[in-house]
């Protein structure tokens, strides 16, 4: 067992809106390890950005209301922080990578200044070692000619050098914790490819932990040792890669699997999507978010919500299903069982 | 950049042509002329002073002759100022009106920014009704409101500002202020706008995550890119306010150029009409030219004259 760096304990964040409270979280609780990489998934919606952005505090002030829970950085709880104290840990303990970076940066300052600026901000060095840091940071993640690009604006870089970009900036002074909120959501497949690869990297040369968010499973097999699947709010199901791909248990994670894409099968065989929306998370009931799309719902589960059971020490679950009193429900054959092996590893 | 800088040039040129033969022959459509004035003249005066400033010719040859002169920078010479030329007068006259306006735009300028920042760094909150409710305030009620209640109260009732006339500097403030009125209205809610929009953009929050300080992000980031469009609407509204308002100049009996404009068109004297409307122009259009010019100095994604293309 490594140890936690950041542990998020039954966190609420709510939205105040004209429609009255959103509650965006639910009770999230989840350990990030050191040096480990832990996925969030979820649909649009579930909640998994708003995890993200409450843990760097970056969401609006004036709307937003955190009224339970902790997020606890080696030892101190951040939701105590001044807005000072935040200041020094955002970007230079806890970093984040933003999802489209086509927006992501200054259009009308240059690269180079957009780099060092963070350095400056976290490091006691001059503006001329803050510009030689900022050039051995674009060179790590791969940036061609470093020096010479640091004077173009962002405008003259493409989509994944912007990443790549963004990447640097967040690796300024070294985080111990690398947030990424779909870093490749907005990119090309290939170049997906090669930001995923890059992150990788990195971690190996650094030992920073990864919080990725994402809705793409493909990015989490590639990156993730640990899974954490949400949806309204709430984890659902969490364990390791291998447990949630290959001993899922609850039917959500079921129908993400489902739903996606499978390399060798037949074109002719249609996806299997969930039936049904996400539900509007202002107008939520007592029982199980989920009962209202899943196949094996039961009376309970529009009235109460699930407790989480444990299936192993990693893994555990919220469903009724897990309930000694439920009849037993076989899992369907699902694209998980397909995924390459090796990649995992 | 220089292609481009000619290209514009070319296009001044034409659009001051297209003016100056617009106001040219609109003139002629005033109902009289520099020398009906019935009175005092009797008719072989006017015809004598027609022949004198050459209006006894065909009107063709009467614009060409204008535009050969204003091609050697001359104005012409006022038909109602005995032997004044109209450079001379534009001269005199633009000293009070640019000193007024400068002063104007100056003191609208820092009130807008003030009240448009704090309106949208504090959006929905009262301090931001306020500065909205001042910004509608001065964008509706004419200036000729606020300079009549400045006069009673600033200059009749308290006495601390001289009410009207052109003596010393002191003379300047209340026109200058009643000026300032429509800037700040103008700049305040621009900039609170565009503020609002910036405030959205997702390289803010990545600023913000940077771990740098919130006035940093505002100066630095926010500030800078909400700043672009405003330049848009100051240029052309400083040169209106700078080459004199007719209203104002005539509350405050401020000898501008207004007011020497207002007057020349009662009195059908051609050659200061041509003149003044020739100045604003010309004025008008160098600075939207400037504008364009700034514009790709601010803001790196706009290349003038088709310089560098857009790496993707």
């Amino acid at each position: 067992m490594t140890d936690t760096i950041l542990s998020v304990e039954n966190l609420d964040v709510s939205f105040q809106s004209y429609n009255g409270l959103i509650k965006a979280v639910r009770g999230v609780t989840f350990d990030l390890k050191k040096g480990e990489t832990l996925a969030i998934v979820g649909e649009s919606g579930s909640g998994k950005s708003v995890t993200a952005k409450s843990i760097m505090q970056l969401l609006p002030k004036k709307t937003t209301v955190i009224n339970n829970g902790s997020i606890v950085y080696e030892g101190n709880d951040l939701l105590t922080y001044s807005k000072k104290e935040m200041e020094k840990i955002r970007g230079s303990e806890i970093s984040m990578v933003f999802q489209d970076p086509m927006t992501s940066l200054n259009p009308t300052m240059k690269i180079g200044k957009q780099v060092m600026e963070g350095i400056l901000k976290h490091k006691k060095i001059s503006k001329k070692e803050a510009f030689v840091r900022a050039k051995e940071l674009l060179e790590l993640v791969g940036i061609p000619n470093a020096e010479e690009r640091m004077k173009s604006y962002p405008h003259e870089f493409s989509g994944g050098m912007r990443q790549r970009v963004i990447i640097a900036m967040a690796l300024a002074s070294d985080p111990s914790v690398l947030i990424a909120d779909e870093p490749t959501t907005a990119l090309d497949v290939t170049i997906q490819a090669q930001i995923l690869d890059l992150m990788k990297n990195i971690q190996k040369k650094t030992g920073t932990s990864i919080l990725i968010i994402t809705h793409d499973l493909g990015v989490v097999v590639n990156m993730a040792k640990r899974v954490a699947v949400m949806y309204a709010g709430q984890i659902v199901e969490t364990g390791t890669l291998e447990e949630i791909f290959y001993d899922s248990k609850h039917p959500y994670t079921w129908g993400l699997m489902q739903s996606m894409p499978k390399l060798h099968q037949d074109r002719s065989v249609p996806l299997i999507p969930i039936a049904g929306s996400p539900p509007d998370v202002s107008k939520l009931h007592d029982g199980c978010p989920f009962a209202a799309r899943c196949p094996y719902v039961m009376k309970v589960c529009h009235n109460h919500m699930p407790d989480q059971s444990t299936i192993s020490g990693t893994h555990s679950v919220s469903c009724w299903l897990q309930d000694e009193r439920a009849p037993h429900v076989e899992k369907p054959e699902l694209g998980g069982n397909n995924v390459d092996k090796s990649k995992t590893s | 950049m220089l292609k481009f800088i000619l290209q514009r040039l070319g296009y001044m040129a034409i659009t001051l042509l297209i003016i100056i033969t617009i106001t040219f022959f609109l003139m002629q459509l005033l109902p009289g002329t520099p020398f009906s004035n019935p009175e005092k003249l009797s008719d072989r005066q006017i015809e004598i002073m027609n022949e004198k400033y050459g209006l006894d010719k065909p009107l063709a040859i009467q614009y060409f002759t204008y535009l050969g002169n204003l091609l050697q920078g001359d104005l012409g010479i006022s038909f109602q100022s005995q032997g004044r030329t109209v450079n001379a007068m534009i001269a005199e006259r633009i000293g009070p009106s640019a000193l007024i306006g400068g002063q104007g735009v100056v003191i609208g300028l820092v009130l807008g920014l003030i009240l448009g920042i704090i309106s949208a760094l504090k959006h929905n909150t009262i301090f931001d009704y306020g500065s909205v409710f001042v910004a509608v305030l001065g964008m509706s009620i004419p200036s000729f409101v606020f300079a009549a209640l400045m006069q009673y109260f600033i200059g009749v009732k308290w006495g601390l500002l001289p009410a009207a006339l052109w003596k010393d500097y002191s003379y300047s403030i209340m026109p200058s202020l009643a000026l300032s009125v429509l800037v700040t209205a103008t700049v305040a809610r621009f900039i609170r706008s565009e503020m609002l929009e910036v405030l959205g953009q997702d390289y803010v929050n990545t600023a913000r995550a940077k771990g740098i300080k919130e006035f940093s992000v505002i100066i630095r980031h926010v500030l800078r890119n909400a700043l672009i469009p405003v330049v848009t609407v100051l240029g052309p509204l400083a040169v209106s306010i700078m080459t004199g308002t007719l209203v104002i100049e005539k509350i405050f009996a401020v000898p501008g150029l207004g007011e020497q404009f207002t007057l020349s068109i009662l009195v059908n004297d051609y050659s200061v009409i041509m003149g003044i409307t020739l100045f604003y122009s010309a004025l008008f259009i160098f600075v939207i030219f400037l504008v364009d010019i700034l514009y790709g100095i601010l803001d790196p994604r706009i290349s003038i004259g088709g310089g560098k293309k857009d790496v993707r």
